[in-house]
This record gives C-alpha cells, structure tokens and sequence, in this order.
C-alpha cells in the first residue's frame, strides 16, 4: 500500500476476536483476520429471528465474527464452491435484528458497509460488547476474495439463494478493514460527518432550494439518510 | 448478417472484462486523485482500492462482489443484420448474462421485487435491461456491459425554469452529500447528469452519462462543458472523500446529457456511477471481427441531434463520445 496507509495504525488479529483485542481498538484502526468468519444479513436474520428456523450450526462455537456481505460465488458440479470476489453490503438496514441476533449467537464483531447510527450502538453494541468493522472504498472485493482460503459451508443456501446463505469462510490476512465502532460506541463515521457538516453551509452559498417542495424534506445537512 | 454466435461470445466475454478490469480512463482519475488527496484516511480508501484493482486482474476475479445489475447497451448500425434477428439477440444477451455470472463467477443479484425469487444468474423478469440506439452509415453492431450497483447515489426531481442554475448545483450537491455520507455512493465516481426529457428519459439520460461516457470526456455544447467543469469542482469542494472520509476525492468528472423538455420543466437527475466503474466494450463486425475497448462512444452527433432530419456525413458520425 501507498503512504497514506503507511501513516495508519495498523493490526491483525485471529478469531475468536478475545474482549482484550477488541479493547484494544481505536477508531480508524486498519484490521486484518485469520480465523473463520461467518456472512448473515437479512435473509439470514428473518429466518432464525422471526421465522424461528433453528440455527444451522452451533454459530457460537465457529466464529464471533459476521459479516454482512454475500460472495460472488457459484457452486461447481462436484458441490464445491468457486468464491471470487466478496464485499460488505449497507448494514444499517439490518439494525433491528442485531439485538436478538448478539443474543443468540455470542457475535461480537460485526464487518459490513457503512455502520450504524449511534443510537444503534449505544442501544445494542455496547450492552453486547460488540464493535463494528467497515470494509473499504466498497468495495476491495478481490483483495477480500484473496483472504478467503476455503469455503467451510453455505447453510441454508438452498432456501436463500446464494446471496442470502450464510456462507462459513476460512479466512487468512483478510482485509483490509477500518475500526468503524469501538467499545465505548463511538461512530468513526459520525465524527467524520460532524467535520464534514461543518464547512456545508460555504458549500451552498449560491444555490437554490427547489421552488417544488417534496413532504418530510430537511435543509438540515447535519441529517443521516442512513 | 452478423452471426449470433459471434454475439454471444463477445457478450460473455465482455461480461467478464466489465466485471474485472478497471477502465485506463478512470483509472487514470482515480490515480490524479489519490495524489492530490490530503485526507489520510480518504487517500488510504483509494490506495486500497488501487491494489484491488491489480489483485482483480492478476487473479482474474471480479473488482467488487456486488454485481450490480447488469445490464446491456447496444448500438445497431443501420445496415447491421442479425442472424436471428433481435429475438436471437436478446436471448443472445441472456444467455451470456447467466453463463458469465456462473463461470466468472459473480454474484447473481437479481430477485423478483415481491417474492425474492432468485434464479442465481442474473436473469429474470425485465433482467437484464438492455438499451438501444442506432447509428447511420455503419453495419456493425456495439455490445457494452455494464453492471452498476443501484441502491444509493441516484436521485430525480422536478425542477423548474426559475431554479436555474443555482437550483441545478443545490440538488447536485443535495445529491452527493446525501448519498456521499459513510461512503454510500461508492465514491469517488463519474457523475451523470440527466436534464430535460420527460421524467423517466431525464434518469435514463443521467445513467447512460454515468455509464457511458469516459473521464475527461466534455459535452461538445461548451456551456454545458463549462457547467460539467463547474459542478467537478463543486462536488469536491465539499470537503468529503472517499467512504465520506475529509477529503477531496468525490467527483471524477461529471457528464451532463440534455433532452428537450415539457416547456414549463427543467427535470433533472443525478447518478453516481462507483469505484469500480464496471464498463466493456465490443464492436461486431459483419465478418466475425470484434474489437475490444472501454469507450462506448454512445453519444455521438446522431444521438444528440436537433433536426428533423439526418443529414447523412459518414466521417463526422463516430467522431464524439
């Protein structure tokens, strides 16, 4: 990598992620994994959360990590399965399960696109002990694809498609990631938008609102559309 | 007459070029601005992004898992025929969108909107899209693939005469600080524009400039090259970068396509294209012949003109993009 990365701190931890490890980390922090680590997103989550399909496997004893993503993957006549690239999709999306799903299954890391607003982790990450990796630029899908040694299984990949299984990966060098949520719960990407927001108003010296309105529209710039 | 065997293997392989080489010229962009980037963690996003797109090629795997939504841009000459005609083209595209995504693999993302039922190739109901357009005194035909992502980065609205200008840049920006936040719209990307036409064309204008046009390209009316110039620096005066990190790495060009519009509107759409910019090219001549590129070339002087007629000049139809 180039010398802005040089100038990042930079560390590469095995899973299960321990409490000390995730102490540890500080906000921005580029993260590298070796271990297993498994995908869920909403597919995944309706189906043991709300549909009460018992979990394919004991997901606690496998990994503590879950990542929000689905591969390019297909499955070959011998029912191996050819991964090429992978990469995180929007997570927040799949706040209102994350409760239950810390519950159930011991997670404590959560890898996605975008994170989550504070009050999700405030309300749910940190009672649970859970901190938040984003993946990069979204996304280094071959750089993630190169980091996954084997397919150890895709449950459920025949009730939910190959973008919804939850896919069980062995992983090596695995990244890059950024700290994105640490333990106290605080939002690298919240406090970039605060940065952010404060030099919108120069921004926008010279241009019109919209003489049509549309219902619940803000000029606040401060404002999520996550 | 074109044989449809020549089609589909340029289709298949374009599918493969789309999904896992970066095009030079936007490349070359996101090059220009990682060395110009000040924001640390923005500058680290690109530098990322820059080994992606060598490990992708070396690998032969595809940039980014998320494929999008693929989808088909072809380019008819006027004395092209097709064996089969565009019944066996169609299918011809079909059949390459799914053998690809299997082969490649890529991730087969289309569902049904209601049911979510997933054929695990990228075809369904109304999938793959395909867009046509013609041009006169050629008899080849242009295949380009594109697999764009499509949640977030694109919007529409209805403005009006008396919005302007400033109205124009107030939802550019609205547009890329919306989306541009935690880095939703994969930037840095190649903006599209779409003004005028009537509601639906102005987004299809906005993505087919996204999509189809390549960086440092500028739209031959030269008030709307400037505005294309004006709203490149606007958008990465916003202060924000990659992944919404501080920074300046936003917009890599911006095109702008217009369409004569309802008298009393001024619609416009706004289409981030990603940092994967999935484009491919191929143009199939009637000899069996395929040439290879990134530069669709999609709008020339006969997509954008403003007569009634056509007044046939050979030389000057191919020379814009």
């Amino acid at each position: 990598m180039g010398e802005h990365a040089a100038k990042l701190q930079k560390v590469r931890l095995k899973t299960p992620l321990r409490a000390e490890d995730l102490a540890g980390l500080a906000l921005g922090t580029v993260v590298y994994l070796d271990g297993t680590v498994y995908t869920g997103r909403e597919g995944v989550y309706k189906a043991a959360i709300e549909d009460g399909w018992p979990l394919p496997t004991d997901v606690s004893g496998l990994s503590n990590v879950n990542f929000h993503c689905s591969p390019a993957a297909a499955q070959l006549d011998d029912g191996s399965f050819k991964v090429g690239a992978v990469t995180a999709t929007a997570s927040f999306r799949f706040a209102k399960w994350l409760d239950q799903w810390f519950s159930l299954t011991g997670t404590k890391v959560i890898i996605g696109k975008g994170g989550m607003n504070s009050e999700t982790y405030r309300d749910i990450f940190v009672p649970h002990g859970a901190i938040y990796l984003t993946t990069v630029g979204y996304g280094t899908g071959a750089l993630l694809g190169r980091g996954i040694k084997q397919v150890k299984a895709a449950h459920w990949i025949e009730e939910l498609s190959i973008a919804q299984a939850m896919w069980v990966f062995e992983v090596e060098n695995f990244g890059p990631f950024l700290v994105e949520s640490n333990l106290a719960g605080e939002s690298l990407f919240e406090k970039t938008n605060r940065e952010v927001s404060a030099n919108l108003s120069k921004v926008y010296e010279g241009t019109r609102p919209a003489t049509l309105r549309r219902y619940g529209e803000t000029d606040d710039r401060s404002d999520e559309v996550v | 007459m074109i044989a449809i065997d020549a089609l589909e293997t340029a289709a298949d392989r374009l599918m493969e070029k789309a999904a896992i080489e970066i095009p030079d010229d936007y490349l070359g962009g996101i090059k220009r601005m990682v060395a110009s980037e000040k924001g640390d963690l923005s500058a680290f996003v690109l530098e990322a992004m820059l080994e992606n797109y060598e490990a992708a090629k070396e690998d032969r795997r595809a940039m980014c898992a998320d494929t999008g939504v693929p989808r088909w841009f072809v380019k008819i000459g006027n004395e092209a025929t097709v064996q089969g005609g565009p019944i066996a083209l169609e299918a011809a595209l079909r059949r390459a969108t799914a053998n690809a995504t299997t082969r490649i693999p890529l991730r087969p993302n289309r569902v049904h909107p209601l049911w979510r039922t997933d054929h695990n190739n990228n075809v369904g109901i109304n999938a793959p899209e395909i867009d046509y357009s013609f041009e006169p005194d050629a008899d080849w035909i242009e295949l380009t693939s594109v697999h764009k992502g499509g949640l977030f980065g694109t919007d529409y609205r209805m403005l009006f005469p008396g919005d302007g200008i400033e109205g124009i840049k107030r939802f550019f920006l609205d547009t890329l600080v919306a989306f541009g936040k935690r880095g939703l719209a994969c930037q840095p990307a190649i903006i599209g524009v779409g003004l005028g036409g009537s509601k639906d064309i102005s987004m299809t204008l906005g993505k087919q400039a996204c999509c189809l046009r390549v960086v440092g390209d500028r739209n031959p009316d030269p008030k709307v090259a400037a505005l294309e110039d004006e709203l490149i620096e606007l958008g990465n005066s916003i202060g924000m970068g990659a992944m919404g990190f501080v920074g300046s790495s936003m917009v890599v060009d911006c095109h702008i396509e217009c369409g004569y519009c309802h008298t009393g509107g001024m619609p416009m759409s706004v289409h981030a294209f990603c940092l994967s910019s999935r484009r491919a090219t191929a143009r199939v001549h009637r000899d069996g012949r395929v040439a290879y590129r990134t530069d669709p070339q999609w709008f020339t002087p006969y997509m954008r003109r403003e007569t009634v007629e056509w007044e046939s000049t050979p030389q000057s139809s191919r020379k814009s993009a």
